[in-house]
């Protein structure tokens, strides 16, 4: 391997050569990455529901059950995210019948970032103020109405921007999958990178991750912002 | 035991609270709130109660629709037995007493007249009923041209005619007031109590009024009590109490609304 200049290095990087590799890493990434956040929103979601409401101070107190839930997730996030892909591989043979590849990776980042975003769900939603709880509870609403008509829409804004939070975590959790074989960006960066030395290959991924965060980001800090508008928040 | 209707007939009295006791314990201590409270109030009456802050006003009116459970006593709604109802009974129940806060307690997510609707929603209102009732509401309050309006596009005072206009969808008996004029100003106020007023007369409902606010008493309400220290130390008609405080909780709040009013421009008279 000839020896680079840093200039040829970058230039080298914007190469086709170097996006004949990248490209198809980016469709592998984007699809792990949309069906992590689609189960790491509805079970983030359900989660933090869950936690918010079975607290001694929530709207259905069960605080055995919620000093249990608390724990796992507890003991969840204090994991690596290397030891919870060394853990979900017998649960991923389970449900889909082999421990690697794509899906399998998928079930591994979910169960990393759901309890994450749970925790974030549970915060947006006691944000919100109890009195607006109690007015609802006073008229006679019952808990789902509460969930479904107080909680979320009054902690939306909120949510929406730790939603935001949970996906880019989630897009730099999927660096890992390299290790169930699964590809993507971050195996890419570490593979040829690291590994080979190929350092235009590296900033070729990195360039892209970096790009896809910045839109995640500015998507939902404005859709977030959009909603305040609309509610003459802001 | 439940009343008969024959003796709340002969007693007059809507509501009737007897021998109401509760204590809040945490952290192993215990906190008694409400020591025996006894009350009687009348069907349209504009019923005060008046008390320095930390005197359990707010427990009193929680335990009315239960927010709060009572330890212990009785209250009693027309015929109906408030302690004894059940989880459904309760949520039935609550749908015909209106509340108001004095945080207003809107929801930021809700137009006003969405806001509204939300008791209806609840009730499992049909949409068209609805849409009808709101705006009949909306027109009460006067403030049918904000329908469309956010709460954060309001004042403090329209924003508390939007609570009396969701506190009144169901077509509640009884509309319960825990300071929903306290952070409101003077003008503000005044026209809020119009409102109620109006609403006591025109819908003959009873409204039971919390406040720390001599003057709000005296404007709008028929009979007042005084609660110190989680008990009923006086009650009777506003004139009469106002006339000759019995406790030593009336005196001083006449005592300080005098001395307000005495006040002189060098700083002297005084309380
Ligand atoms: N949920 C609660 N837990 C413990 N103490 C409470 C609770 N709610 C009220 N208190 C206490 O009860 C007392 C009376 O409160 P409250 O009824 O709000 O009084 P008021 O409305 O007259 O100011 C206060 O000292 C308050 O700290
Ligand atoms: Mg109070």
């Amino acid at each position: 391997m000839e020896k680079m200049t840093l200039l040829q290095t970058f230039a080298s990087a914007f190469s086709g050569k170097t996006w004949a590799i990248v490209l198809p890493e980016i469709y592998n990434t984007l699809y792990m990455v949309l069906f992590t956040t689609i189960l790491t929103a509805f079970f983030g979601m359900l989660l933090g529901i869950l936690l918010v409401s079975t607290d001694a101070d929530g709207i259905y107190p069960c605080p055995r059950f919620s000093a249990i839930l608390g724990g796992i997730v507890n003991g969840l996030r204090s994991l690596p995210s290397i030891i919870i892909i060394i853990l979900t591989l017998p649960l991923s043979r389970m449900l889909i019948g082999v421990s690697y590849g794509p899906k399998a990776c998928i079930i591994a980042l979910a169960v990393t970032c759901i309890p994450m975003f749970g925790r974030l769900v549970e915060s947006s939603i006691l944000e919100v103020p109890k009195g607006k709880i109690e007015a609802a509870r006073s008229m006679g609403a019952q808990n789902r109405h509460i969930i479904m008509k107080v909680m979320i829409p009054e902690a939306l804004p909120s949510l929406i921007r730790n939603f935001t939070i949970a996906v880019v975590a989630v897009i730099s959790t999927t660096a890992l999958a390299g290790m169930l074989g699964a590809g993507g960006l971050g195996d890419v960066a570490v593979r040829f990178g690291y590994n080979r030395f190929k350092t235009d290959i590296l900033i070729a991924a990195v360039l892209v991750m970096i790009v896809m965060v910045q839109i995640v980001q500015r998507a939902g800090d404005g859709l977030s912002k959009l909603v305040l508008k609309k509610r003459h928040l802001i | 035991m439940a009343t008969t209707s024959d003796e709340k007939a002969k007693a007059g009295h809507f509501i009737r609270i007897a021998g109401l006791k509760k204590t809040f314990r945490s952290q192993g201590k215990s906190f008694e709130v409400l020591k025996g409270v006894n009350l009687e109030i009348g069907k349209g009456d504009i019923y005060g109660v008046v008390g320095f802050s930390g005197a359990g006003k707010s427990t009193l009116i929680r335990c009315i629709n239960r927010l709060e459970e009572p330890d212990s006593g009785e209250i009693t709604i027309g015929d109906t037995e408030i302690t004894r109802l059940s989880k459904s009974e309760l949520d039935m129940y609550r749908q015909k007493i209106g509340i108001i806060f004095q945080q207003f307690n809107l929801l930021d997510s809700r137009t006003v007249a969405q806001n509204v609707s939300f008791p209806l929603e609840i009730a499992g209102s049909k949409t068209s009923h609805s849409e009808v009732r709101v705006r009949e509401i909306l027109e009460l309050v006067d403030l049918s041209d904000k329908a469309d309006f956010y709460p954060g596009q309001l004042s403090g005072g329209q924003k508390q005619r939007v609570g009396i206009a969701r506190a009144l969808a169901n077509n509640p008996d009884i509309l319960l007031s825990d300071e929903a004029t306290s952070a409101l100003d003077p003008q503000t106020t005044l026209s809020v109590l119009d409102l109620l007023k109006d609403i006591n007369e025109k819908l003959k409902l009873t409204i039971i009024l919390i406040t720390h606010e001599l003057n709000v008493i005296r404007y709008i309400c028929k009979n007042m009590a005084v609660l110190e220290d989680g008990k009923i130390v006086e009650n009777g008609p506003v004139k009469s109490v106002f006339n000759s405080p019995k406790s030593d909780t009336a005196k001083l709040f006449m005592k300080i609304d005098a001395g307000f009013a005495n006040f002189g421009w060098e700083g002297g008279g005084g309380i």
